[in-house]
This record gives C-alpha cells, structure tokens and sequence, in this order.
C-alpha cells in the first residue's frame, strides 16, 4: 500500500502568550525568539497512526510525507522520516504563498494525484496554527475520497479503513472504501520520538521540491490569487479582566471572603 | 442588503437544538429582508419546524425519515446541497459541532466557495459579511471576509443569543426526501461514560489541571463540584491532565476538547495555556486557584487565590457549603 501523511510546519504553540506577538501590518504573527518552527502536533500523530498500521501490516507499505510551505519546511519532513516515513515531498512555489485552506488543499490534492497510487491519506485534526480543522476535508472532496474526521484509532485492511472518531458524548465506528482520507485526534495517542540512528538515517532519505509546473497547476488558481477566504485583521484579543487577588492569613479566611464576592456578584 | 441565509440545523432527543435557534435567530438579524431558511433532517424535524419558525426561520426544509437519525457525511451533504440550490443562500450558517465540523468544508466546496470554521462572530460590515474566529490556540482571533459565495461559517454554541421567540409564527416546509447512499458505513457508537449533568450544559464547570499532581488531586476537584451542588456543577479537566491519563478525554476543556460557557468557571492548579483558554473563556467568570502568582490563568481571572490547592479548595468546599 502507499500513505500519504500531509505535514505543516507551524511557529511553536508552546510559545507563551507574553512571547506571541503578531505584525498588524501584515496581518502575521512574528516569530518568537527562541522558539524554533515545529511539526504540528496532530500531524505528528497522524503520522504515528500510518506507521502503526504499515508496522501491523509487515509488508512493503510505503509513507510519502508532503509538505506544502517554505524550504525550512525540510524540518517537518525530516522528523516524520526519522519517526519511520520513506519518502518526502515539499510543496514549494511562490506561488503557493498566501493562500487558505481551499489552495492549499488544491496543492496537495495535485501532489497525490501525481503520486498516482496512493491508498489512504493522514492528515492531523487540524493545524495547530490557524486551527480551522477543513484541509483534510477539502482535500477529500477535491479527490472525491471519502473521508472519516477526528479519528482516535484507524485500521486499514482488504481495501477498506475502520475509523474510529471522537463525538460529542462518544466514539463512533465507521469503515471507509479505500482510497480515502482520515483526520487524525489527539485522542489517538501520543507520537513517537525518533532515535539518533532514526534521525540519521532521515537525513539520507530522498526529499524532491515540487512547483506548480511539476504539478500542473495553474499558478493563478492557488495562493493569494486562489484564496476564497480573505484575513481582513490578525489581532490579539484585550482582556478586560484585571484579576483581584483575594488575600488573607489562612487559606479558610482567603476561601471565605472569595465566596462572599462571589456572593455579592450573585454567581452563588 | 438583503441576503439569504441557510441554517444547518440539529436536533436534539428529537427537537430544535438550542445551538440551531442562536444560529436562526443570528441569521434572521443579518437578512436584512432577505429569506431566513433551515435545514432539519432525522425523526422530529417536522415538529423542530414549528421551534425554528418561532426562532426566526421563515422557510424549513425537512424530512422526518429516521434514516438521517446518526449523523452520516453523504446523506446529509446531499440532503443540504439540494435546500442549497432551492434556497440560493448567500450564506450559510453551520454549528461548530460533530456534524459542522465535518458539513462546513464540505458543503463550501461543492459551492465553490469557502469556510469560516469555528466563528464566535459572524457580522455585517458595510453591506459585507465578516466572520471572527479563534486561532493560534487562543492567543490571536482573525477576521475574514469572503471572495466567493456563498460564506459557510461554522458557529461555535452560544456565540449568539436566539431572539425573542416569535409565538405562533409559520412558514414554508419543503421536504427533502429519503438519506442518500454513504460512502460510509456506521458499524457502531460507544456512549462515554459520563453521569449525571454533561460539562457542556453545567452553570458551573470546575477543572483542573496539571498542577493537581496526579489523578487523586480530582477527588478534591470533584468534591468542590459536589459541593457546589450536582445539578449544576460538572467537572473538567485541561489537556495535560487528560493527556497524562488522570480524567477522562470526555471531561476535556480546550480547543480540542469541549467548549465551555458557563456562569462560573473555577479553574484549579491550571496554567491557562491559550489551547486551554480557547475552551472556557467566554465563561461569565472565571476565577483560578494556582501556586504561581504568574500563572496566565490570572490575566483572565476575575478573582484568584495564590496558594497550594490542597490547602485552599477544602478551605473553599467548607465556605460553599457554609454558604449553603
């Protein structure tokens, strides 16, 4: 079989709301000191959920990662090779700067119809930047897949994936006809971390750059020109909450004059 | 100007669901004259009408056949393109739920157009729609309009209120027919074990986090939950605390877990990661109880207590139910 697991690099959600700080001319947050771009969580996981099905499996099954965004995206290919990946492809044009989530979909969509054979695509529940959760989706429609979304466990056998996905107030199980596409939770479980040797070998792994010349696309149809969706404003929220420290000598006398606000604010 | 709008409503234990009135009544204030319409589909949709005209619906498109019960992608897709080229909507106004989560993308793309997902804010600007959501974990919000029609949004639960309910108001119904072939098969659906009152609807959610220590720091959460009373206080938990397996996923709090709103938010031995934040704060109020004075909880607390929790939350279980 051959997987696909789509990868983006993000800057680092660990970054303290003190340290995140965003470009209003630009509509773009600008990169903390410190705090180096990393694979987003989810794709980790998505990754991690094709390996354990590929290592179940025992045979020949191959992992391209794809990777649309700039050369230092060559980081977030190169960790999901050294979690276990063979292949990687970064998507990488001009071209494709500045778009949302229907070009980049359209992108990746081309890259896995180029690919030509490929069963079953893995992509996180969302980036862990812009947080919308739609590319898979997108992308399953532009390939007209099936998808099953938020997926806590996946099984892929005999042409057919068995996903189950996070609900409201449970799980729920679902099978699919391969080809199709699945997004992964973080219920899922937590991804793996590569050894040294792991990392070493990545390196040596075949990583090709793609434009939209190798993909057929018309560069008018993606990035900024293809966008649907327009960013009018990136801005952080004011809190007007000044928080007021309830003090006193004991923890009985603290505890006693919070409810008494509380109280007093009639929320008790 | 006068625009369209079409709500993809659901139903809950048969009837309107609360999320689909906020979302009708939001819509019927941007129609601006335009034609307000509402998708039911699954057993009781034909009575859910009734509800949604009252909530500002003037047109509902639905069908009662039990088929469309659980939630299944094709069926429902196609149920809500074929209203969609009846209704000519120029927006389109979806839950951010277990169904819009997966509906909104969907239905944008057969459209041709785009989607706003997970919108605390969908407005009109000078004639122009424009949604406002969450992004970045919580640390940032972004504002878009839209190049294409028709805008898809998908509203995050209590972003709006429903309007005054329009007694006795009628409307058209069109039915949508029978669900569609699926791609996709359902082979089985696991409740979580929750009891009692669920975090979602609870006028008081008290959580904690990773600064509890380990799983036996929820007793002393739960008890505070208990002691504010069980038909109104639930018990959340943040990521971490999840992640390290010491509270059921069920109980999540955050912007992969559950979206929180209620009267009071009592956050215990929780840093308030934006990814956390993202998940409760459009509480009423949240106060925090945290060792560290600059814990980030504090920055969105309206009252905090700066000490060990093992000696502050029985101090506070002891004042709630002194208080009675």
């Amino acid at each position: 079989m051959h997987f696909v697991v789509c990868a983006k690099q993000i800057p680092d959600p660990e970054t303290p709301p003190s340290a995140f700080k965003i470009d209003a001319t630009t509509n773009e947050v600008i990169p903390a000191q410190g705090f180096q771009p990393v694979l987003s969580q989810f794709d980790g996981i998505a990754a991690e959920a094709a390996l354990r099905i590929k290592e179940a499996a025992g045979d020949d099954t191959k992992i391209t990662v794809l990777s649309m965004g700039a050369e230092s995206a060559q980081a977030a290919i190169k960790q999901v090779l050294a979690m276990g990946a063979d292949e990687g492809v970064l998507l990488q044009d001009d071209a494709f700067e500045g778009g949302d989530s229907h070009t980049t979909a359209q992108v990746l969509a081309a890259a896995i119809k180029n690919l030509g054979d490929v069963d079953a695509v893995f992509c996180g529940r969302q980036a862990a930047d812009w947080d919308m959760g739609q590319v898979g989706l997108l992308l399953a429609e532009a390939l007209e897949w099936p998808v099953a979304i938020l997926a806590k466990d996946v099984q892929i056998a005999d042409g057919t994936m068995t996903t189950t996905r996070v609900l409201a107030d449970g799980f729920e199980t679902v099978t699919q006809s391969l080809p199709a596409v699945v997004t992964v939770s973080n219920e899922f479980g937590e991804p793996r971390y590569p050894k040294l040797q792991q990392i070493m070998q990545a390196a040596k792994k075949t990583v090709t750059t793609q434009t939209h010349d190798d993909l057929s696309i018309n560069p008018g149809s993606v990035g900024a020109a293809g966008a649907r969706l327009k960013l009018e404003r990136l801005f952080i929220p004011e809190s007007d909450t000044q928080v007021e420290l309830i003090e006193g000598d004991t923890p009985e006398e603290q505890a006693q004059a919070l409810v008494a606000k509380l109280q007093a604010d009639k929320v008790l | 100007m006068a625009r369209n709008i079409l709500v993809v409503g659901e139903l809950e234990e048969g009837a309107l669901s609360s999320t689909t009135a906020e979302l009708v009544g939001q819509a019927s204030r941007l129609a601006d004259g335009g034609q307000v319409s509402v998708t039911l589909l699954g057993s009781g949709a034909g009575g859910a009408a009734s509800a949604a005209f009252e909530a500002g619906a003037d047109r509902a498109f639905t069908s009662d056949d039990g088929g469309y019960d659980d939630y299944n992608s094709d069926p429902w897709v196609g149920a809500v393109e074929n209203a969609v080229g009846q209704a000519s909507p120029d927006a389109i106004f979806v839950a951010q739920s277990v169904v819009g989560r997966d509906m909104g993308p969907r239905i944008a793309a057969r459209q041709g157009s785009a989607v706003a997902m997970d919108c605390i804010n969908v407005e009109d600007d000078g004639g122009e729609l424009k949604a406002t959501r969450p992004c970045y974990g919580g640390n940032a919000q972004a504002t878009y309009s839209f190049a294409t029609s028709p805008a898809v949004a998908t509203i995050r639960a209590k972003a709006f209120d429903p309007i005054e309910p329009r007694a006795g108001a009628s409307g058209e119904t069109v039915d949508l027919g029978a669900p569609a072939d699926s791609r996709t098969t359902i082979t089985g659906r696991e409740l979580a074990e929750s009891e009692g009152l669920q975090i979602q609807d609870a006028a008081i959610v008290v959580s904690g986090g990773r600064g509890l220590g380990g799983p036996e720091g929820f007793e002393t959460v739960e008890a505070l939950a208990e002691a504010f009373g069980t038909n109104r206080a639930a018990v959340g938990a943040s990521r971490a605390a999840c992640d390290l397996g010491w509270y059921p996923v069920s109980q999540q709090v955050g912007l992969t877990g559950k979206v929180v709103t209620p009267d009071l938010y009592v956050a215990i031995a929780i840093s308030g990661a934006s990814q956390h934040m993202a998940g409760c704060s459009g509480s009423k109020m949240i106060i925090a109880v945290n060792r560290d004075p600059d814990a980030n909880i504090f920055a969105t607390s309206k009252y905090g207590i700066v000490g060990d929790y093992k000696a502050v939350v029985p101090a506070l279980i002891e004042a709630v139910k002194a208080a009675g």
